[in-house]
């Protein structure tokens, strides 16, 4: 598929750190802006897990110049789609609307990075992150994802759970909170992004006017070096119906040239249609899911593999997961697998593109992790390059079968799995 | 640019529509067929659920690995679903590759084989999603709530049982599909960029020899207990809440859909501000416009701590009652900047596009435009809604909870 949009990528840089990035679509029916900070869970300690998240619902219950209903009834009066999220690295603040509303999105937003953290909403909003933990512990996959990041990534930073427990929530001070947003929000850590169709000088000098006088701090991340610890966790879970495991094991970085191998790969082993485990297991019934796909983060990267299906099955299914994995590092994947791979994900990231939303989150994603940016043409361009050897390469620098698992549901045991 | 729609029903009943998007490079189809679970015969509920899995175990010329291999090559994105009311195929692709995706799934709703051999298999399969709902008390609530508030079978969904799946039969299947996968009465939206003329050629060439076939009437069965619990071992209660409102093709949705929006839709909207913002009391809640043909329905949810779900369910049904009072300017201002932007930017869309005028078919025998939307939307004022308000005041209320303790229901519900 063609890409026949003029589209421009521009970049500016305020002399506080702020780098403020943009795709300009002048045929975009909308505008989306973000900002993207480089502080998630990885950046916490013990004493304040969850801090990051909270920090994020924080972030929206008003400045010195808003309350939070004013916050709210402004998001809403510019008719926009906006909230944020928060991962192990990241915290994103996105507004999506129409182009005529940019100005006073950039207003909102920029503001907003300049919170109160009053002691009342912050009481108040304790009580909504305890129950958006209760909410996530009740419902699939029981949080084996977070569970298995900690199993996987051990002392390491990754392995730092997103929203924290009940405990560290409750015994989180606006002190505290406010300590780390001091120590985490500095202008250089953070990147104001747009797509779609972006006025730019404008971007640029409206963030000069609102931002420019943001105080500039170092910011530090540790990278340590990382032992994935290949354990076996059980959780039961009796009340749950299903078993729910997760696998993981090492792949490419955020900025390793291999993750796009490594995302094809993915795909011919573990897409939710038309790969591996698809036709093996989820096909015949044996699982209610079963995929596999790559992640990146800074300094590290996964595969996960994901599997729910009834106790009963589950011993049969991990092992014809596990043969799986090892019959691709035995004799790798075939040149029609390959193709159909590319063209699927091909497809995918066009039709993504189409959206001014998705862009947005693709260009500021590129720019935070990898400083880069790439078009989609480019984009597509790189995995259509993905040859047999590459994946190969893959198959032998990552074992895919040298894995992590922990599992959550009714089961109290789990046989060692066979490499 | 004015908004063009074409449409066409051919002498067998069905009806192609299509929205243009030449600034697209792709394209997309959703195609809504009669073979919804309200369908389903009593004693073999989820048969249609299972006849949309068989249907993708090989049809026309591939068997189910070479239509994967086929529709990915395509770079076709497909979903299938079943609702209450349909079968719904839907898919995005480049639109070079919209005939060739079309033909493909021709096959699929005309020609398939239902292999006799894989039947164990796609019962399988079917299990997996009724015990995926088991694990699930949220979706359980929503689920319930449906089936509470509407006679069977408008308000079932497409799961079955474990019992009513195991009686199901490759005949049965193959029944269903006679009677329920006919030309009249599907609808075939597309959107993206295309040519009319050819497309439509294409569709007559795919599709005008199917033959129609005439299906029975729905029974409508017995009304349910208006308030139903579940016990739960969990830390949370969740909570459903309907009451009656006007369908989708109803003069009065526009006022009943910014009610609601005044209700549910954004950050500044009174149960994310009164049940979370304020008290803080659980992270999700909302309200819904929930239609079928010829009737309509308000539901809405919350998940909450057990020891806090009396009070977000007194919050909750204390707003809803509030609603009849009256909606404010500055309230409905909001609400519209929401609803537009949001019109604008389904032009983003061509999936998006594709299933909006195909639903607006179903309901409404034609497709409104965006600007006959906008315009209905920019003529909502707060004495039009509080009109409507005053006329359909909330109540009779079904209430569905999930969770450790029963609770204390409104009186007057019962």
């Amino acid at each position: 598929m063609r890409w026949r949009c003029p589209l421009e990528f521009r970049e500016a840089t305020l002399s506080n750190g702020l780098e403020i990035v943009a795709e300009c679509n002048p045929r975009a029916y909308s505008v989306g802006v973000a900002y993207f900070v480089n502080t998630g869970s990885r950046d916490e300690t013990d004493d304040i897990a969850g801090v990051s998240h909270f920090l994020e619902h924080m972030v929206f219950k008003g400045t010195p110049q808003r309350t939070a209903d004013d916050v709210n009834r402004e998001l809403d009066e510019i008719g926009s789609h906006s909230n944020a999220y928060t991962s192990e690295e990241r915290t994103v603040y996105y507004s999506n609307l129409l182009p005529e509303l940019q100005e006073r999105a950039v207003d909102l937003l920029s503001d907003l990075m300049r919170p109160s953290l009053r002691e009342n909403d912050f009481n108040t909003e304790k009580q909504v992150i305890i129950e958006e933990i209760y909410k996530y512990e009740d419902q699939p996959p029981f949080g084996a994802h977070e569970k298995c990041m900690n199993a996987h990534f051990g002392s390491h930073p990754l392995g730092r759970s997103i929203l924290g427990t009940v405990e560290s929530v409750t015994g989180l001070t606006s002190d505290a909170m406010r300590s780390y947003f001091e120590r985490r929000y500095s202008p250089g850590n953070m990147t104001l992004v747009a797509a779609g169709r972006v006025e730019f000088e404008q971007l640029v000098a409206q963030a000069e006017h609102l931002c420019g006088g943001w105080q500039s701090f170092e910011t530090h991340r540790e990278a340590p070096s990382l032992a994935p610890r290949n354990g076996r966790e059980i959780f039961v879970k009796d009340s749950a119906v299903q078993q729910y495991v997760v696998l993981m094991s090492r792949g490419p970085a955020a900025t390793d040239n291999d993750r796009y191998a490594a995302r094809v790969l993915g795909a011919v082993l573990g897409d939710d249609s038309g790969s591996r485990l698809y036709w093996d297991l989820v096909e015949t019934g044996l699982a209610e899911y079963a995929v596999l796909a790559s992640h990146e983060f800074q300094g590290a990267g996964i595969f996960m593999a994901f599997l729910c299906c009834t106790p009963e099955q589950t011993v049969e299914n991990l092992d014809r997961i596990q043969g799986i994995l090892s019959a691709a590092e035995q004799e790798g994947i075939t040149e029609s697998e390959l193709n159909q791979a590319k063209n699927k994900i091909a497809s995918q990231v066009v039709l993504a593109s189409e959206r001014a939303s998705n862009r947005l989150f693709a260009v500021g994603s590129g720019w935070t992790q990898r400083r880069e940016y790439r078009t989609v043409k480019e984009t597509v361009d790189a995995y259509q390059a993905v040859t047999l050897d590459d994946v190969r390469a893959v198959l032998d620098n990552y074992q895919l079968t040298q894995n992590t698992m922990v599992a959550v549901g009714p089961l109290t045991d789990l046989p060692d799995l066979a490499g | 640019m004015p908004q063009e729609i074409f449409t066409h029903q051919f002498n067998n009943g069905l009806v192609l529509l299509a929205e243009p998007m030449d600034w697209l490079e792709s394209a997309a189809f959703t195609m809504l067929l009669p073979a919804g679970c309200s369908r389903d015969p009593e004693q073999f509920a989820g048969l249609s659920n299972v006849t949309s899995e068989m249907l993708q175990r090989g049809a026309g010329s591939r068997d189910s690995r070479q239509f994967v291999e086929a529709i990915e090559n395509l770079g076709v994105d497909g979903t299938s679903g079943v609702s209450n009311s349909h079968t719904t195929f839907a898919a995005a692709m480049p639109a070079t590759n919209l005939y060739e995706a079309l033909s493909i799934y021709a096959d699929l709703i005309r020609r398939p084989w239902f292999p006799e051999d894989q039947m164990s298999e796609g019962l399988q399969v079917c299990l997996q999603e009724v015990w995926a709902l088991e694990d699930d008390p949220a979706q359980q609530a929503i689920v319930q709530l449906k089936k509470q508030h509407y006679r069977d079978p408008w308000g079932r969904s497409c799961q079955g049982t474990e019992e009513s799946l195991a009686k199901i039969t490759i005949d049965d299947v193959r029944q269903q599909f006679e009677k329920t996968y006919h030309p009249n009465e599907t609808i075939i939206g597309i959107a993206g960029k295309f040519d009319w003329a050819t497309l439509l050629d294409q569709v007559a060439e795919l599709f005008e020899d199917w033959k129609p076939f005439q299906n029975g009437e729905i029974q409508a069965g017995v009304p349910q207990e208006k308030y139903w619990h579940k016990k739960c071992d969990s830390t949370q209660t969740h909570l459903g809440v309907a009451y009656d409102s006007v369908p989708y093709r109803h003069p009065d949705y526009y006022q009943a859909r910014g009610a609601v929006g005044v209700l549910s839709d954004g950050m500044s909207s009174r149960l994310f501000t009164e049940v979370r913002e304020r008290r803080g009391l659980c992270y999700t809640v909302y309200a819904s416009m929930h239609s079928l043909q010829d009737r309509g329905s308000v539901l809405c949810y919350a998940g909450t701590s057990t020891d806090r779900a009396q009070e977000t369910l007194d919050v909750m049904m204390a707003e809803l009652l509030r609603l009849s009072q009256g909606i404010q300017q500055n309230e409905l201002d909001r609400l519209k900047a929401r609803v537009k932007s949001s019109l604008i930017m389904q032009q983003e869309s061509s999936r998006s596009r594709s299933g909006s005028v195909a639903v607006d078919w179903y309901y409404l025998g034609r497709v409104q435009t965006m600007e006959e939307i906008s315009q209905k939307i920019d003529s909502l004022t707060c004495e039009s809604i509080n009109s409507f308000l005053n006329r359909h005041q909330a109540g009779n209320f079904t209430i569905v909870t999930l969770g450790e303790n029963a609770l204390e229901v409104p009186v007057g519900i019962s």
